[in-house]
């Protein structure tokens, strides 16, 4: 499989290998010492317990999409420092440190590809850019990825994992919340079909814009997905919060997700999907022709007279 | 004097001194009147000065200032009607969102707003102005309702946040923000967004989203609050006032970074100090702007409502 090797290459760095060599791997999950070959084949998940491990946005694509149809667009979308924002460091300087930690541009890749065929539109956060927040270059290419699939009738999927604002945009970072979800209701209005796939973890603005606008949510399993952090909740309420709390069973036990999808069964969960919508998408001369009626087999079509109501 | 600020402290002072010399001079000593009005030019230049360079985290103090005008108090001072609807129909009825029928001059609309408590008690029904899920839902209840009847829609931002909780988060906090985002985007109606105090985060932008949006002149606007961005940049919630340097969250610079449309203006020393000229200036506005607005076919808004969020951002190419 061609991401097998993209893989290895897009994580040197970004996980901390204990194992020498890099051969074994001591799972967050369960703690057993874990065969990195074997996680990789497993779609980045542990064979002993099914823990996910966190992977760059590039893997998680090339993972989805069928094998060299990736296209990225917009990559040479850079962030600038319009607040001139200063904490203990410059804005700039945390950009500088982020491009060179991750050997990314930005905290988002997005682009054209096919899933089992089907012409898609792809966007993925990447958690190791700055905790893939939602910064204006985030939003923008949310917006283009989307007006992508509006205009070229591809479907959409958005690949979550994110912390929240990028404070260091200031209230632009919270405008990306209103662009990305303007543009998702002007897709969602021409009949475009958007999937949201939830990872560990989701919070904050990206939670409350387009991660949860999905046509269909989709989560991994055990992943942190809400509005508020675990610890701003504890602070403000004074109170220990529930088992399981903000996990994925949790908000789909609450109604707020349409399945748990573990890894290895993403992709063909996203291939049965597209099949079934892509009845509407066959070409313009099908789509005319009146609809055949048809009587489901199972139905009799020779009434049972007995069982017809008595004549007035 | 517990309810006012620091840099306020003097001014009120010095208004209370020339208040209990009028009276005297009233009472029979005119003489004393070149004094009261020597007096009155050195408080005006005082006020001037005081309010032309404040910082920004006094700013923050006026947008969340314990006399400031409320939803329901602009309300009650611009509408000549308002029947106030409850309920999201779906869970609880949540008192941080007020919204209902409303006549504003010529204009009939729906009018929702977040709505802080003035003391312990009314806090702790609205809860402090930081609605739940059910807040939001029933705004868009009254969204749809708008939309069904053709009414422009007015919202008054003035929330702290939407509220981190248990419940908020069970019933789905970030799904209902992002439903009314979604949802205002496109709704077939003008909608008219007025920060009127604290404009806080995803809590803020929940009824937010609009044709045009302007704040009062010192509301504040932010994505996230100077305490909360203290606590995680600096890991000091007492940096606040560094923090609201760096957010630049005041109405001058929300204009200046292309984020809202205009500013209300605000008698001098804020809004609570003459709620009156502050609901006038902005019943003024309102009234302006749904004059433009209603005069604009739909499909007009909508495209340029789209455009309007398409700018939003900087970034290099
Ligand atoms: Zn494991």
């Amino acid at each position: 499989m061609s991401w097998f090797r993209r893989i290895e290459r897009g994580l040197k760095g970004s996980i901390k290998r204990e194992m020498p060599d890099g051969l074994w791997r001591k799972c967050d999950g369960c703690g057993e010492i874990v065969y990195e070959r074997v996680i990789q084949r497993n779609y980045w998940t542990c064979n002993k317990c099914g823990h996910h491990f966190m992977i760059s946005a590039r893997d998680y694509i090339t993972m989805l999409v069928d094998e060299d149809t990736f296209e990225e667009s917009d990559a040479n979308l850079t962030s600038v420092d319009p607040l001139e924002f200063k904490d203990s460091k410059r804005y700039p300087d945390r950009l500088k440190a982020a491009i060179k930690k991750t050997a990314l541009r930005e905290a988002i890749l997005t682009g054209k590809g096919e899933i089992g065929g089907h012409p898609s539109v792809l966007g993925a956060l990447d958690f190791r850019f700055l905790g893939g927040s939602m910064a204006s270059v985030v939003g923008e290419k949310v917006a283009r990825a989307t007006r992508r699939a509006l205009e070229e009738n591809r479907f959409l999927v958005l690949i979550s994992s994110s912390g929240g604002a990028r404070m260091q945009e200031g209230i632009l970072s919270l405008m990306q919340m209103a662009k990305t979800s303007a543009w998702l209701a002007r897709f969602s209005e021409a009949g475009g079909l958007y999937i949201s796939i939830l990872t560990h973890p989701t919070t904050g603005g990206v939670t409350a814009s387009f991660a949860m606008l999905g046509d269909i949510v989709i989560a991994e399993p055990g992943a942190l997905i809400g509005f508020a952090g675990p610890r701003v909740i504890e602070q403000t309420i004074n109170q220990e919060l529930p088992p399981g709390f903000q996990r994925s069973e949790f908000l789909l036990d609450h109604g707020m997700l349409d399945m748990v999808v573990s890894r290895p069964q993403i992709k063909k969960t996203l291939v049965g999907i597209f099949d079934f919508f892509s009845e509407k998408r066959r070409p313009a001369e099908e789509a005319r022709k009146p609809a055949v009626l048809k009587t489901p087999p199972h139905i009799e079509v020779k009434a049972d007279k007995d069982k017809l109501p008595p004549k007035a | 004097m517990e309810s006012w600020l620091d840099f306020e402290k003097p001014l009120l002072e010095l208004e209370k001194k020339i208040k209990d010399l009028k009276a005297l001079a009233d009472a029979g000593h005119p003489d004393i009147l070149h004094e009261v009005e020597k007096l009155e030019r050195f408080a005006e230049k005082k006020r001037r000065e005081t309010y032309e360079k404040l910082t920004r985290w006094e700013r923050v103090q006026l947008a969340r200032h314990p006399l400031r005008p409320y939803t329901n108090d602009y309300i009650k001072m611009i509408a000549s009607w308002f029947c106030e609807l409850h309920g999201d129909r779906l869970f609880a009825e949540d008192k941080a969102i007020v919204g209902g029928l409303a006549t504003i001059g010529d204009y009939r609309v729906v009018v929702i707003g977040q709505q802080k408590g003035r003391d312990t008690k009314e806090n702790l029904a609205r809860n402090f102005g930081m609605p739940h899920p059910e807040g939001y839902r029933k705004a868009l209840r009254l969204f749809r309702l708008a939309a069904k009847f053709d009414k422009p829609v007015v919202t008054l931002v003035d929330t702290p946040g939407a509220f981190p909780g248990i419940g908020a988060e069970e019933r789905g906090q970030a799904e209902a923000i992002a439903r009314n985002l979604f949802e205002m985007a496109r709704l077939p109606v003008p909608i008219l967004v007025i920060v009127i105090g604290e404009g806080g985060s995803g809590g803020a932008l929940g009824i937010g989203v609009g044709d045009v949006v302007l704040m009062m002149e010192y509301a504040i606007y932010s994505v996230i609050s100077p305490e909360g961005c203290a606590a995680i940049l600096w890991g000091d919630r007492s940096k606040a006032q560094q923090a609201a340097e760096a957010l630049k969250l005041t109405a001058p610079d929300l204009l200046q970074l292309g984020v809202i449309d205009g500013i209300v203006p605000e008698p001098t020393g804020g809004a609570h100090r003459d709620p009156k000229t502050a609901a006038e200036n902005l019943k003024r506005s309102i009234i302006e702007n749904l004059g433009h607005l209603t005069r604009t076919p739909i499909e007009t808004l909508l495209e340029r409502r789209l455009e309007k969020y398409s700018r939003m951002g900087v970034y290099k190419e």
